[in-house]
């Protein structure tokens, strides 16, 4: 490469670096301080101690929040991607009138600002004279998740070719034979990869979650934000490690596996 | 043509595994947009009671009340700040991923990637560790006897910014690193062997052609810091509320359901057309494309 040593290339080094260390110092000290033995939840640090976890997990707020959430999480990534994978196939596999028109009104909750959704779905839910309920928090989370799940399938479905399929069918297999012997394992590491990307944008949702939970229910992050209202405590921090640990690990590991299953249909 | 072979039912059948997702993005966008819509035009009595009575009132008011103006001008003049910053930071590591040959490459895209796996919540709060009074500028600041109070450097506009850059760098890095890793390298190597410097052959052609990216981070960036609400509602004090702050509070605060459909109908078109445009332009591919590896 042309110029690696010169002054420049070195500037560029040192920026990234500094960059790399803008992003990832704070995340590294709500790691730290969640074990910090003093009772203040910053600087400086007094001494080690797991107390803040201990606490953590006698706190019937945190634990309810995270049931809460991780019921909503696992049922909206199980029905994104069952809805997903059903409308990619449609859109990858058939032609029809009107593909541009579905294709732009799927992507549509990524383009609409949250606040407009959570505003727009709240208001929706008191129309019909409803009150908010678990029911809206899981349809707001599956409207935010959705399109995630339908655009990864869709790009792993186009590199499937469609001579596998006929193949089977051929060779007298009906559709959804074809499709659960055929086409699912090899769109596995995509629906795998959906599956998990739609848990975590529900877990990790606050901005429109806020106008949807029900009274009295916190999801993982208000239950944060509802924390973080009085003080910063180190118990805040030992939540926050615990859920980055899980949220960075369960992809980590995800991304193990469809590399493995991946790997393993070569 | 094989389309007029087709049986009907062979016509119908994308429609019918179409139709859950259709169902659900119409009946939780689709009509809650058109239900806020007509909202706009009915008058708010009192907390949570408005009549139906069809009127522009919502609409004069927003349209002469400089109070809404001006949190309009403030919203877009931090969101715009944010992205310019965004892109001047990102556009380093970007080029640095972009064209270097080292072998853990792969170590900085992954590392670009986490951010998106960790709560936007503790992204946020993360950064009272470093601002705060107990923080480690702070900490470090009164430790070596440098200060003897703590620097005001939290709940102002600047922790605001900082806290949106924070959250839009890896996007702003991954928008520019696409649009980098597609240039043909024997253009630069060409510009190289006909006398350009290598300051010359950055300016002269990797820059030029890696500006759709540069401008499609840009977007992005501005279309997600204006239209958020919970960064002030964290990083910032009582004055550097944004728009989006604006309407949770008319909704969720004075229960003025026909004002905040107005102000969220106002949020919508403006960063909508804006999201049309980064989509057409862009493709939105190069988020997923980030977010599936």
């Amino acid at each position: 490469m042309s110029g690696e040593s010169t002054w420049g290339w070195r500037a560029v080094q040192v920026i990234t670096l500094l960059v790399y260390i803008f992003m990832f110092a704070p995340i590294i000290a709500v790691v730290f301080l969640s074990f910090n033995a003093s009772q203040f939840g910053g600087f400086p640090m007094t001494g080690f101690s797991l107390q803040w976890y201990g606490k953590l997990m006698r706190n019937e707020a945190v634990v309810r929040a995270f049931t809460t959430s991780l019921w909503i999480g696992l049922l909206t990534a199980a029905i994104c991607t069952i809805l997903g994978v059903m409308a990619a196939l449609a859109l990858v596999r058939y032609e029809f009138r009107g593909k541009d028109w579905v294709n732009s009104l799927i992507v549509g909750p990524v383009l609409v600002p949250e606040t407009v959704l959570g505003v727009g779905l709240l208001l929706a839910n008191r129309w019909i004279g409803s009150k908010p309920n678990f029911i809206l928090l899981l349809c707001g989370h599956i409207l935010l998740s959705l399109p995630y799940v339908v655009l990864i399938v869709q790009a792993r479905l186009i590199g499937v070719k469609r001579v596998y399929e006929e193949a089977a069918m051929s060779l007298g297999a009906g559709r959804f034979e074809t499709f659960r012997e055929i086409t699912l394992p090899l769109i596995m590491p995509a629906v795998f990869a959906g599956l998990l990307l739609a848990f975590t944008i529900s877990f990790d949702n606050v901005t429109a979650s806020v106008f949807w939970r029900p009274p009295g229910v916190e999801t993982m992050p208000t239950q944060i934000l509802s924390m973080l209202k009085v003080s910063i405590s180190p118990e805040v921090n030992a939540l926050g490690t615990l859920m980055i640990l899980v949220t960075v690990g369960v992809p980590l590991i995800g991304g193990l596996v469809s590399r493995l299953m991946m790997r393993r249909q070569r | 043509m094989a389309s007029s072979l087709l049986t009907a039912s062979e016509r119908r059948r994308p429609w019918l595994l179409l139709a859950p997702t259709l169902a659900a993005l119409v009946l939780l966008m689709i009509v809650p947009i058109i239900i806020m819509f007509v909202y706009t035009f009915y008058t708010f009595q009192t907390a949570g009671v408005e009549t139906a009575d069809f009127n522009t009132g919502n609409w004069s008011e927003f349209f002469s009340d400089p109070y809404y103006h001006k949190f309009l001008w403030k919203t877009f003049r931090i969101a715009a700040e944010t992205a310019i910053l965004c892109a001047l930071m990102g556009y380093p590591p970007a080029f640095f991923i972009a064209m270097s040959q080292s072998r853990h490459k792969w170590l900085l895209l992954l590392l670009l990637i986490v951010p998106f796996w960790i709560s936007f919540t503790i992204r946020t709060f993360s950064w009272i560790h470093i601002l705060g009074e107990q923080g480690a500028i702070n900490a470090g600041l009164m430790g070596m006897g440098l200060i003897s109070e703590p620097l005001p450097l939290l709940y102002n506009e600047g922790s605001v910014v900082m806290g949106m850059i924070h959250f839009l760098l890896p996007y702003m890095i991954l928008n520019i690193y696409v649009s980098l890793e597609g240039i043909d390298r024997n253009l630069i190597a060409a510009a190289r062997t006909l006398g350009c410097t290598s300051w010359q052959a950055f300016r002269e052609v990797t820059l030029p052609l890696s500006l759709p990216g540069l401008g499609a981070g840009l977007l992005l960036s501005f279309v997600l810091a204006a239209g958020s609400y919970v960064t002030p509602q964290i990083l910032g004090g009582r004055s550097d509320a944004l728009f989006g702050n604006l309407i949770f509070g008319t909704i969720m605060k004075e229960l003025n359901w026909p004002l905040g459909s107005t102000l969220s109908i106002v949020l919508l078109v403006l960063l909508g057309i804006l999201s049309v445009i980064y989509s057409r332009y862009m493709g939105l591919s190069t988020v997923f494309k980030g977010l599936s590896r």
